[in-house]
């Protein structure tokens, strides 16, 4: 990921809601369209307020629905365009996501999840990470999904969605919790001037001085999908080669490797600290891009001889679990510690976890328990 | 504002291309009034269209103008996001009756109530064409379709839906007609209610809704000749054709 030439000057006690919506300011985000849903209405009501003091455009649209797809207007007509919502309303969404995706459009959509399935709960969930890195809408498609784990983050990440969706033509999500963007922490503003977009040869803007041009996604001459799906396929290999984020922390000789992303990751990391004083050799890998997964880290850290077994820890039922044991494939045993229920766990939680972990692991091997 | 040149000819914001449409469907007509209008408007490059999801999908293949797709039902959001994106852009978007009417329905009254500056053409067949002649929302009562195939029943399928009635109850619409492609006097009506719809967004006045009363002789199952009969007495009859917002105002029947 491409850093923009940042300049961190003030430092302001926000919200991860309103840090976000400030990010989105900053990088230059020109129209806004949300709904309200919580937990994260700071961030649309952040926006009703700032982005017409700017001459920006904030549009409380009608539905979820309704909001994606002046997302996708102001995205055909060039603009940087943003909506953001939780579970329920993401799921709404998805329509638009997929004609953005299906017609290369940028944009940046920030999902604060709450639980589910349903109406769920308005508690933290990370419920959401199979809908946001597979897929989420009908087709063959990805999306750059990003997960922060403080307010500093959720400014810094869409900042960053921003240029990722303009680099490749690709809506981004960040995705969040009730508890990340609930969560008030000093931030770092960028100071910045925004970084620049690149130009949108493609953005229809009227036909003055060059041919007529359009934007679709329907595509039913003889192989055109075909054809179509494979420049997509081309985009998303491109993505996964250079854009795949992820942080260690002890990993070098660790035992037992906790592989955690978003609030559970922040949680763990506490965790690894009070594990080592206990004499737990642990570690923390923290996917920060969902998609791309870094498979290939995972199946590094969990070959080396060293590491007994892996525990993934999320609030939710096992959904990154299963792109962890596509990564590790067989190299070592992974458990999983789930919090479906919009509770975040303490560190307490996680650690008696790992040592439950720890105690059950026999000659080196830890049986495969079921979920 | 250029003056129609005399004689027929193709206008220069229609493409060469071959319209799919069938024989005696309105939309070829109503696209070529359209074209003619962006002509004589001289807006034709700084316009933006949105086409729908319905028989106009391809719509971007006959327009010498750029247009977007929409998801189906969408169109007005999309235009919504375009115009508050470009405010200084012709924006239009051109949308059947089971797209603007039913799956659309919310994004049509919501964008009419904020007043968006944009141009609502509607293009009411009282079928879905596509698809293959479903009912859609302005079916008439007893009217047979793919699926109503004893005819439409009032009682357990609704009423036809008046959009330009339904419209009208906002405050924030500025210019609202309906016309029937009936036949030449039709055309020449459907042309003037174009101009002006464009005109209102031009002079920068507000929201315009077009509805046209169109033929869809296939589904209708009928001659070309008949189905305009069907447009003019039939569809007309439910859907009466006139003004029913000027500058701002509503106008009563």
């Amino acid at each position: 990921m491409k850093k923009p030439e940042a300049a961190f000057f003030s430092r302001v006690l926000m919200m991860g809601n309103e840090a976000a919506a400030e990010g989105a300011i900053r990088a230059g985000c020109q129209c806004y369209f949300g709904y309200p849903i919580t937990p994260q209405n700071e961030l649309t009501a952040y926006m009703a307020k700032h982005m017409p003091e700017r001459g920006r455009v904030f549009i409380q649209a009608e539905s979820e629905v309704a909001a994606i797809s002046m997302v996708f207007g102001a995205s055909v007509a060039g603009a940087r365009a943003m909506t953001s919502s939780s579970s329920p309303g993401i799921s709404l969404k998805q329509e638009g996501i997929s004609y953005m995706a299906g017609c290369q459009l940028p944009a940046v959509i920030i999902n604060v999840q709450r639980g589910g399935p349903g109406l769920g709960s308005i508690d933290p969930s990370q419920g959401d990470y199979f809908q946001a890195t597979k897929g989420g809408g009908h087709g063959d498609y990805h999306i750059i999904v990003l997960a922060p784990a403080s307010a500093q983050e959720m400014h810094d990440m869409t900042m960053q969605a921003f240029i990722l969706a303009d680099q490749y033509r690709i809506p981004v999500m960040i995705l969040a919790d009730g508890r990340v963007g609930q969560m008030m922490e000093p931030v770092r503003l960028y100071e910045d001037s925004p970084p620049p977009a690149p130009p949108k040869p493609w953005a229809l803007t009227g036909a003055k001085g060059r041919p007529p041009q359009y934007i679709r996604s329907l595509f039913m001459e003889e192989r055109a999908l075909e054809k179509h799906n494979y420049e997509l396929q081309a985009c998303y290999r491109q993505i996964t080669a250079t854009e795949i984020k992820a942080e260690e922390t002890e990993t070098g000789d660790c035992e037992w490797l906790i592989a955690a992303w978003g609030t559970c990751a922040r949680i763990s990391k506490g965790v690894v600290q009070k594990a080592r004083a206990q004499g737990i050799k642990a570690g923390l890998v923290r996917p920060i891009t969902l998609w791309p997964f870094p498979h290939e880290r995972l199946a590094r850290l969990a070959r080396r001889s060293q590491v007994k077994a892996l525990l993934v820890v999320e609030m939710n039922c096992g959904q990154m679990l299963e792109d962890v044991r596509l990564a590790v494939n067989g190299a070592a045993p992974v458990r999983f510690s789930g919090y479906p229920g919009g509770r975040v766990p303490t560190e307490t939680d996680v650690l008696n976890a790992l040592i439950e972990l720890t105690k059950t692991n026999h000659h080196g091997k830890v049986e495969q328990p079921a979920v | 504002m250029k003056t129609p040149t005399s004689g027929y000819q193709r206008p220069a914001s229609l493409t060469d291309a071959a319209m799919h449409y069938c024989a005696g469907c309105g939309h070829s007509s109503v696209h070529k009034l359209l074209a003619e209008v962006l002509d004589e408007l001289e807006i034709r490059e700084r316009t933006v269209g949105v086409a729908p999801v319905g028989c106009a999908v391809f719509a971007y293949f006959y327009f010498k103008c750029d247009i977007s797709e929409a998801a189906h039902g969408r169109a007005a959001a999309v235009a919504t996001g375009i115009k508050r994106a470009l405010p200084d852009r012709i924006v239009f978007s051109y949308q059947g009756d089971g797209d603007l009417a039913a799956i659309g329905l919310t994004e049509t009254v919501h964008a009419a109530n904020r007043g968006e500056p944009i141009t609502v053409i509607f293009i009411n067949n009282t079928v879905y064409g596509m698809t293959g002649g479903q009912m859609a929302p302005t079916t008439l009562a007893g009217q047979i379709t793919a699926t109503s195939p004893t005819g439409r029943n009032p009682a357990t399928m609704g009423c036809p839906i008046r959009m330009c009635e339904l419209l009208n109850t906002l405050e924030q619409p500025y210019y609202i007609e309906r016309v029937a492609l009936d036949g030449h006097g039709g055309m020449v009506a459907t042309k003037k209610a174009l101009l002006t719809a464009f005109q209102t967004q031009v002079s920068g006045k507000g929201y315009s809704f077009v509805e046209v009363l169109s033929p869809c002789p296939t589904h209708f199952r009928c001659s070309p000749q008949d189905s305009l009969k069907f447009v003019g007495q039939k569809m007309a009859a439910q859907f009466p054709v006139r003004i029913f917002r000027k500058e701002g105002v509503p106008v009563h029947a």
